[in-house]
């Protein structure tokens, strides 16, 4: 566990800053929570709703069972107690996203109560730098729809593509002390929602968003008055969220003023959070349980199958990487910090090793260098993802094969992939019709070797006596007269061997 | 010939399939009564030609020799909180003039998929809150009966389904559907002198049917005998996915199963249904109703409902909150009226349309379960309702494990007077008094006509039954019909 | 307790129901009136006694995940006091 010592500076001295966040994650299915529209993104308005969704008169809710299921999958993945009796309560009040009039959540009795999730703030060496960030509670309610502003100058247009949509809140304790930890927390929440596949974590498209409770304090002294930036959606934000407000809070406190606890929003273009007063005047919301819904029971097979189905999770994935593959803490941390890498490089891995006949481990180093070097140099050169990579996982498996086994040098190897890259080729085909098989033929490569020691026979004599670095540049001409393609430890052989005669 | 309107649904249908008269006829003959009697207000909207569509339909199957629905040949009226697909639906509420559905509820869908015909959609109280029928936008709905005493005041049909009582007793309609939250179908049963049950909670869908309370909003039938109320249930009920309150259960034939033999059952009298002070003619009525029981076979026994007395206070707790929040969706957004004033926001929208789209007991209602779920108020009231509630329930399980029905008077007294107790919300709540527990514990409860009271007006019986028991119900009210005889209909005066 | 005007008018506002000041003040003798029957409700002993949930023992099933439904946007916006371009349109909204 590592203490923060992230301060404000005020003029009259230092403060601690204490943050909370409330993500909404929207919940991965195919249909609503309660009602069987479409939850796809991007649709014509207000196709994507159904009776239920726009609240006609009579119209009851129904639950979706893999709602309820990915946010149990998700308690279980942060260790959280699930309550196998919750109960679904209206929120109620009046806007005009909201067509019931009430929002259907989870306030008395979620369906997650307590877990955590261990946050790591350096990237470099993941284990060193460790602190865990209690989570309250995770329940599930329905999302709102979308008001437009822009396309009428004196009226406002209702969308409820999105309403209805399941949303799980995943509620932190106030345990982070800097912005730095609470990018930290949001980003390992996104990774690990991504890992269970309960939730795509795409913040530009709005499906994670975070509520960001901030509040400032002298070290060490009781909670301060906090404030709650909604609708925060990024990392990024998230952090300048936190430092905005904590210093617009010190800067209050220290004139003599009050924090005032109200909603604020973020202004991304301002770089500024601003109180939002229009939802200030009802903070009554009257919970109380649906009427319309039973309370949500669940089963011992019901909460096996979910623990059944849960993927290795980035932490436990991270350390077998470090532990059985060898990897670098870095490497490990790059690899698994995000559940597609993840996926493509385990991909990958098992299928040099099948093609290489060797176990993973030993595979292992050279796939992660050449994913991690090569294949993101190129996607970063390309401006692609893993997702849309022109080379896919057993392409990629080919030529690291094609490497480990002698047939192309790792010079060679670059070229091939560049081909691959610009032509879909698959790598033996590439080696084979380009003639690029890197020769182990001793015969030939002594005939050069011989060559380049008579060409350069000054350095040959400076050698002798004693300039033992010019052994790299013997091979590197040897190399270079056989455009590459001489087996390198062949060559480094050879060079050797001829130099002590 | 028979006057095809004063038939009763079996009638109707038995006649039907045998030939002695065609659905047309019968249409025809309840599409005439309807249009004659615009003095009761009973409907809100008159739909003949659905009447008729219907019964051409069931003629043409008969020629054709196809299999017939349950209901084939038979028209009813339809309460107006359920939503009629292409039929203006209101809840008799200013709010939803003009809001014509897309869809049709489960319930209605059934009975058409029966082959029943709509005759039109009858008047309520608004939102089904009401005991008299006088909260109705589209004016007071009036009974057909009068008063022996030779004064002609418009009496009360009950509420919230007075228009389907009305109907229903004036041979507007063989039978009616109706809802109830309260007693909403037995008090105007009790009040018209017909015949209604509520089910037990869960046995008919609520989906498509407009929320007044959705945890005691039960639709049931209305009719003239306990054998069309059989009848109509049997079609009405059933397990709907889309009602996540709706029990899972096959429908038990109670029209066969219907017998009036109770003997080897136990009646439960409990002692808390008769208070101090109450109107002596439905005490009496009360003592006839243990006798016929005894009669039909079944043995008596003394209960006790200890928290009788409070469940009136617990209902206009439970009642209103959910309701404050059912009604929330009326917002004049997405459909019916919308009152805009110059320059208003969204909010000063909603509160002009709200103010104006809904009556003094609907706003009085929404204000009253808005205020036992503010901050601060929700434990003192609505939690403790639901305990209240709670031993309210418990108390019915307790007596049921002695008895296998109870008997009780339906209403404390025969039909009042429109505008008698009008100017006193509470007064008018009280009406509700026996109905309103078996509706907080959801069991089936049925009224049935006892006889008529000195003014010549009706009075009734109630039957509750265990959960999911609705054919003790149903016979223990055979039993009680078999030896009423009650055969009295109000003269015609519209 | 006793409810006053001012707390007439801020259920009124909770609710959003616009009420003058004359409806207001006959609400407040009803509300009180109604209020004060039903908190006989205080006397009861319910040490013990867990609030209602189900009112007839029964179990809230789930439904599978699929697209069953939407895709009806006549339907929905078929009765809308003021639809235009696919959408409900309300007055200007100021966030």
């Amino acid at each position: 566990m590592t203490e923060s010592t992230y301060r404000v500076q005020g003029a009259t001295g230092e403060w601690e800053v204490v943050i909370g966040l409330e993500v909404h994650a929207q919940v991965t299915s195919q249909a609503k929570l309660f009602s069987g529209a479409a939850t796809a993104f991007g649709a014509e308005p207000n196709t994507q709703v159904s009776l239920v969704d726009a609240a006609m008169p009579g119209m009851l809710p129904v639950p979706n069972r893999e709602c309820i299921r990915q946010a149990v999958r998700t308690g279980m993945a942060i260790d959280a107690k699930i309550n196998k009796w919750s109960r679904f309560d209206r929120k109620n009040y009046f806007y005009a996203d909201l067509p019931q009039g009430y929002q259907i959540s989870q306030l008395y009795h979620p369906l997650v109560g307590e877990g955590e999730i261990e946050i790591s703030l350096d990237d470099k060496n993941p284990d060193a730098a460790t602190k865990v960030i209690g989570i309250e509670r995770i329940h599930v309610e329905q999302d709102a729809g979308k008001l437009m502003h822009d396309q009428h100058p004196t009226r406002s247009y209702v969308d409820l593509n999105r309403s209805g949509v399941a949303l799980m809140e995943i509620v932190s304790k106030p345990d982070m002390r800097s912005p730095a930890e609470a990018g930290a927390y949001l980003a390992k929440l996104r990774t690990i929602l991504r890992y269970v596949g309960s939730c795509d974590g795409n913040m530009d498209q709005g499906s994670m968003r975070a509520d960001v409770n901030v509040s400032v304090r002298r070290p060490g002294e009781e909670f301060g008055t906090r404030t709650e930036t909604k609708n925060v959606n990024s990392v990024r934000f998230v952090m300048a969220v936190v430092e905005h407000e904590a210093s617009r809070q010190v800067d209050v406190l220290e004139a003599g003023g009050k924090v005032v606890q109200e909603t604020r929003l973020y202004d991304p273009d301002k770089n500024e959070t601003r109180s939002m007063r229009s939802k200030e005047d009802a903070h009554d919301y009257r919970y109380f349980p649906d009427p319309d819904l039973l309370p949500l029971e669940l089963d011992d097979a019901f909460l096996e199958a979910c623990r059944q189905s849960l993927p290795e999770l980035p932490d436990a994935k991270r350390r077998r990487y470090e532990g059985d593959l060898g990897l670098s803490a870095y490497n490990a941390a790059t690899l698994t910090a995000d559940a597609d890498t993840a996926r493509w490089f385990e991909a990958l891995l098992s299928e040099a090793a099948r093609i290489q006949k060797k176990s993973e481990g030993e595979v292992a180093k050279a796939s992660a260098n050449w994913l991690l070097s090569e294949l993101y140099g190129a996607l970063n050169r390309l401006g692609k993802s893993l997702e849309d990579s022109p080379v896919g996982p057993e392409e990629g498996a080919e030529l690291l094969a094609l490497v480990a086994d002698g047939t192309i040098s790792g010079t060679i190897a670059k070229q091939v992939f560049e081909i691959m890259l610009e032509t879909g080729e698959r790598a033996p085909k590439i080696v084979e019709e380009k003639g690029l098989k890197q020769t182990s033929d001793t015969g030939a490569i002594e005939a050069v070797v011989a060559d380049v020691l008579v060409r350069n026979g000054d350095k040959v004599e400076q050698y002798r006596a004693g300039k033992e670095a010019l052994f790299g540049f013997f091979v590197g001409q040897t190399m270079k007269a056989m455009q590459g393609k001489a087996n390198p430890q062949v060559v480094n052989e050879l060079v050797k061997k001829a130099l002590a005669a | 010939m028979t006057n095809l309107t004063d038939l009763t649904v079996a009638e109707i249908r038995d006649g039907f399939r045998a030939g002695d008269f065609s659905a047309r006829e019968v249409a025809e003959g309840f599409n005439a009564n309807v249009a004659a009697a615009k003095a009761l207000n009973a409907f809100i909207v008159e739909t003949p030609e659905k009447a008729l569509e219907a019964a051409d339909a069931a003629d043409k199957a008969k020629a054709a020799g196809e299999t017939l629905g349950a209901l084939a040949g038979v028209p009813i009226g339809m309460k107006d909180l359920f939503c009629t697909q292409g039929v203006q639906t209101t809840a008799a509420s200013h709010m939803l003039e003009g809001f014509v559905p897309t869809y049709e509820s489960t319930v209605s869908a059934k009975l058409w998929a029966a082959g029943a015909g709509m005759l039109g959609k009858l008047n309520l109280d608004q939102f089904a809150m009401g005991s008299s029928n006088e909260t109705s936008y589209f004016g007071n709905v009036i009974s057909p009966w009068r008063r022996k005493d030779g004064g002609n005041a418009a009496l009360a049909p009950g509420g919230s389904s007075g228009g389907s009582s009305s109907a229903i007793s004036a041979r507007l309609c063989p039978a009616a559907t109706g809802t109830d939250t309260g007693g909403s179908i037995r008090q105007p049963a009790a009040f018209t002198g017909i015949s209604g049950i509520k089910p037990t909670y869960g046995r008919c869908s609520r989906w498509g049917v407009v929320a007044f309370a959705s945890s005691l909003d039960q639709a049931g039938p209305m009719a003239r005998t306990v054998r069309d109320n059989a009848i109509l249930l049997e079609t009405m009920s059933g397990f709907d996915p889309k009602d996540s309150t709706s029990l899972d259960l096959a429908v038990p034939q109670w029209e066969a199963g219907l017998s009036s033999d109770l003997k080897g059952k136990k009646v439960g009298i409990p002692k808390e249904y008769r208070p101090d002070g109450l109107n002596e003619e439905i005490s009496a009525m009360w003592d006839r109703g243990i006798a016929w029981l005894k009669d039909a076979g079944a043995e008596v026994v003394d209960v006790s409902l200890p928290h009788t007395k409070y469940a009136l206070a617990t209902y206009y707790i439970i009642a209103p909150a959910e309701a404050s929040s059912n009604l929330a969706r009326y917002d004049g957004v997405r459909y019916g009226q919308r009152d805009l004033p110059d320059g208003a926001g969204l909010q000063d929208m909603y509160a002009a349309t709200r103010a104006a789209g809904f009556g003094p007991e609907v706003k009085r209602r929404i204000m009253i379960g808005t205020y036992v779920l503010s901050a601060g108020f929700y434990d003192a009231y609505y939690t403790q309702a639901q305990k209240v509630r709670a031993l309210i329930s418990r108390d019915f399980e307790l007596a049921f494990e002695k008895c296998d029905l109870l008997l009780t008077p339906t209403a404390p007294s025969a039909a009042f007077a429109l505008g008698e107790k009008q100017a006193d919300p509470l007064a008018m709540y009280l009406n509700d008094v026996f109905t309103v527990p078996a509706s907080l514990a959801g069991l089936p409860a049925m009224a049935v006509p006892g006889g008529l009271d000195s003014a010549g007006l009706p009075i009734g019986l109630q039957i509750i039954g265990k959960a999911l028991d609705e054919q003790t119900v149903l016979n223990a009210s055979l039993a009680l019909e078999e030896r009423a005889g009650f055969n009295a209909r109000p003269d015609k005066w519209w | 307790m006793s409810i006053d005007l001012q707390t007439v008018k801020k259920i009124a506002s909770l609710s959003r129901i616009s009420v003058s000041e004359a409806e207001a003040e006959a609400m407040v003798p009803e509300l009180n009136n109604i209020l004060g029957w039903v908190e006989q409700l205080g006397e009861v002993d319910v040490t013990g006694v867990e609030p209602m949930t189900a009112v007839i023992p029964n179990h809230l099933r789930l439904r599978d995940d699929a697209v069953t439904d939407g895709d009806v946007r006549d339907k929905v916006l078929a009765n809308a006091p003021q639809a235009e371009h696919g959408f409900f349109a309300v007055p200007k909204v100021i966030e």
